[in-house]
């Protein structure tokens, strides 16, 4: 039993930490802006696709890995000065849409460079490596993931609760205008937010991709959705929610793709039920639960209308 | 496309009356002149399907305030609805080779199962509606989003198959072309494959305008600019909104029938969530809350993306000269863009919130 379960529950474990850093970007975009960015699972495509590019060009890993971390959160900055900041006073409404769009943009722009076609990713030594714990033969990326994510995580939290920085994001946060009248500057605090979630998208993307080797323009659509339902999951605004959300969702999901293998295995079923197909629709499934049963998420903060 | 009747039916209406019967008029003789292979008609059949969909989905975020991004959900669920029961029984062994022939062994005729289409997508919609409409904007969005996620999923399921067929397309159900009308030896003599679509879509955006107009298109109305004054007014939230909810739904499954008559094949896995935003751009370019800015900006997207900028995708030479950039996929490039600046510069969209009449309306004002 536990042999078969094994190697989903690991694969899970990296999946969630990969969701993990991408729902951090969701979340606190939304805790400052209150706006979903849809656009920010296509961000973390173009990280892959730059990746791609970038080491076609002959420079070694070393080089290339800073380069598209950067190149990522600079598409970040560019892409909230561009699309978001002029709408800053506009309803929310608009502002969604113009997410959207910049959604479709980037998709139709990675089609036209790519020409529609997979891309292989490039294979990064030492965490392309398989490596066997016990009765499961994986790449070391997996194992490095969770790690890494973690540490990342622990990092995030000591740059919003110790620096000028994180507290200025924190003010913002809990109220837009007053923040404002205070002296901190929106703008520079909204920019560095999407820099943040953007530098880690960029990192999830090389863990994510190193695990599934091709990149297409429509690769980002459904991890950036299941890292938004991690988000809601957790509470969105709260970063701790948003891990241990994305951890969960990973994990489960793997749990139901492997549904069929366990319980015949175990001898429950005899024949397979083809539960697989449903492991992208429980994400969605657990959203809408989530949504009627607890709104603000397992560690969201109550929020009060104001007429 | 729209019919404003009722009570005092101004001269700018009757303008907009005669210019609607005047297009449905070109349309019929335009079809029975040129070839039916023209660009044209493709171009009219997919326009008239989106036209539908658009203005459902501008009932929903434009009319109700409800941002909801369900659509490709229930277009699919039409579309599977209206295919299921349309194959005709002689052709279901060859479609569903790998179930046995279905578990469906009748058919209906086409215009109950487009409605039945309908039905049962606004069925599913008063289900997910219970739950989900209840929360607030952009939840709504992501729940509903997800909503069309589990249908794809649901749909493509091999245990469903003897009903929709699994992962594999259904096929040979009667599409566009079975409206022309045949003499004996199967020659066409009437073509009526772009005028059929055309009548189906403008009674359905018809009726959606006769709603908007009626005394329940107000309270929706009402609900989209003020939730808590609405409610103080009595309206109540929750029914109007699902009525709206179920309203547009069923005209999104309708869509999705006329959907798969166009494509004449219909498969789960292409009514992604890029879809919906596709139908979403389409009402924002028109002017979210206004059905004819929706209808013509539907007509111009159709027109653009499949005739008129096709010529972006191929390289082109201007005399030994060879036109940079221009290669597979530079028309979604441009259409981006120009989407974008829309989205960013001009957010009224074509029409703004204007209706057709409004426009003879102006002019009349501006002479006297």
């Amino acid at each position: 039993m536990w042999n078969t379960v094994f190697p989903y529950l690991l694969s899970g474990i990296s999946v969630g930490g990969q969701y993990a850093l991408i729902a951090i970007g969701y979340t606190m975009v939304y805790g400052i802006l209150r706006l979903i960015n849809f656009a920010h699972g296509d961000v973390f495509m173009v990280a892959g696709i730059i990746m791609i590019y970038i080491s076609a060009s002959g420079m070694p890993l070393y080089v290339c890995i800073p380069l598209v971390i950067l190149f990522t959160a600079l598409i970040g900055f560019l892409i909230e000065r561009v699309a978001y900041k002029p709408l800053r006073s506009a309803p929310r409404m608009s502002v969604m849409i113009s997410a959207i769009g910049v959604s479709y943009t980037l998709q139709n722009l990675v089609l036209y460079i790519t020409g529609g076609l997979n891309k292989q990713y490039p294979t990064i030594p030492w965490i392309s490596d398989s490596v066997t714990i016990g009765p499961a033969t994986t790449k070391i990326v997996t194992v490095v993931t969770p790690f890494l994510t973690i540490f990342l995580v622990v990092a995030l939290v000591l740059l919003i609760n110790k620096t000028k920085i994180g507290m200025a994001m924190r003010a913002v946060s809990k109220d837009f205008e007053t923040s404002q009248l205070m002296g901190i500057n929106i703008n520079s605090v909204i920019s560095t937010t999407f820099v943040i979630g953007s530098f880690l998208a960029g990192v999830g993307s090389i863990l994510y991709f190193t695990n599934y080797n091709t990149v297409i323009q429509t690769s980002g659509a459904m991890p950036g959705l299941k890292a938004f339902v991690a988000a809601v999951f957790g509470g969105i605004g709260s970063i701790p929610g948003a891990v241990i959300g994305a951890f969960i969702i990973g994990i489960v999901e793997n749990i139901i793709k492997g549904m069929d293998v366990i319980l015949f295995k175990s001898g429950v079923i005899a024949r397979p039920l083809g539960l697989a197909t449903f492991s992208d629709a429980f994400t969605f499934a657990l959203l809408i639960i989530i949504l009627v049963v607890k709104p603000t998420g397992l560690f969201g903060e109550k929020a009060t209308d104001k007429v | 496309m729209q019919k404003q009747g009722k009570k005092s039916i101004s001269g700018a209406t009757w303008v907009s009356l005669c210019l609607i019967v005047l297009v449905y008029v070109l349309v019929f003789i335009a079809e029975q002149v040129l070839p039916p292979t023209s660009m044209l008609f493709t171009v009219l059949k997919k326009g008239a399907t989106y036209a539908l969909i658009a203005v459902s989905m501008n009932l929903l975020n434009g009319f109700t305030g409800i941002f909801s991004l369900g659509q490709a959900g229930f277009m699919l669920i039409g579309a599977y609805v209206y295919a299921v029961f349309t194959i005709p029984l002689s052709q279901r062994m060859s479609v569903y080779q790998y179930y046995d022939g279905g578990i469906v062994q009748f058919t209906l005729p086409i215009f109950v199962a487009m409605i039945l289409a309908g039905l049962v997508a606004a069925f599913f919609a008063f289900l997910i509606g219970l739950p989900v409409l209840r929360l607030k904007s952009d939840y709504l969005a992501i729940a509903t989003l997800g909503f069309a996620e589990i249908v794809r999923a649901v749909f493509q399921w091999d245990k469903l198959g003897p009903l929709t067929n699994g992962s594999n397309m259904l096929r040979m159900f009667p599409n566009f072309n079975n409206f022309n009308l045949t003499d004996a030896e199967g020659h066409v003599t009437v073509y009526l494959s772009t005028l059929i679509p055309f009548l189906i879509s403008g009674v359905c955006i018809a009726l959606i305008v006769l709603l908007i107009h009626s005394g329940y298109g107000r309270a929706l109305q009402a609900i989209r600019d003020d939730e808590i004054a609405a409610e103080a007014m009595g309206i109540n939230l929750f029914h109007h909104k699902e009525l709206s909810f179920c309203i547009s739904s069923f005209f999104a499954g309708v869509g999705g029938a006329m959907l798969a008559m166009y494509q004449t094949t219909v498969q789960a896995k292409s009514f992604t969530s890029a879809m919906t935003y596709e139908i979403l751009l389409i009402v924002v370019i028109g002017g979210i809350g206004s059905v004819t800015g929706s209808v013509i900006s539907s007509f111009l997207f159709v027109a653009c993306s499949e005739w008129w900028l096709r010529f972006l995708d191929e390289k082109q030479m201007i005399g030994t000269f060879e036109v940079p950039l221009l290669r597979n996929g530079f028309r979604l490039v441009v259409f981006s863009v120009v989407i974008m600046i829309v989205v960013l510069f001009f957010r009224r969209g074509i029409m703004g919130t204007k209706e057709l009449p409004d426009l003879f309306r102006k002019r009349k004002g501006a002479r006297t």
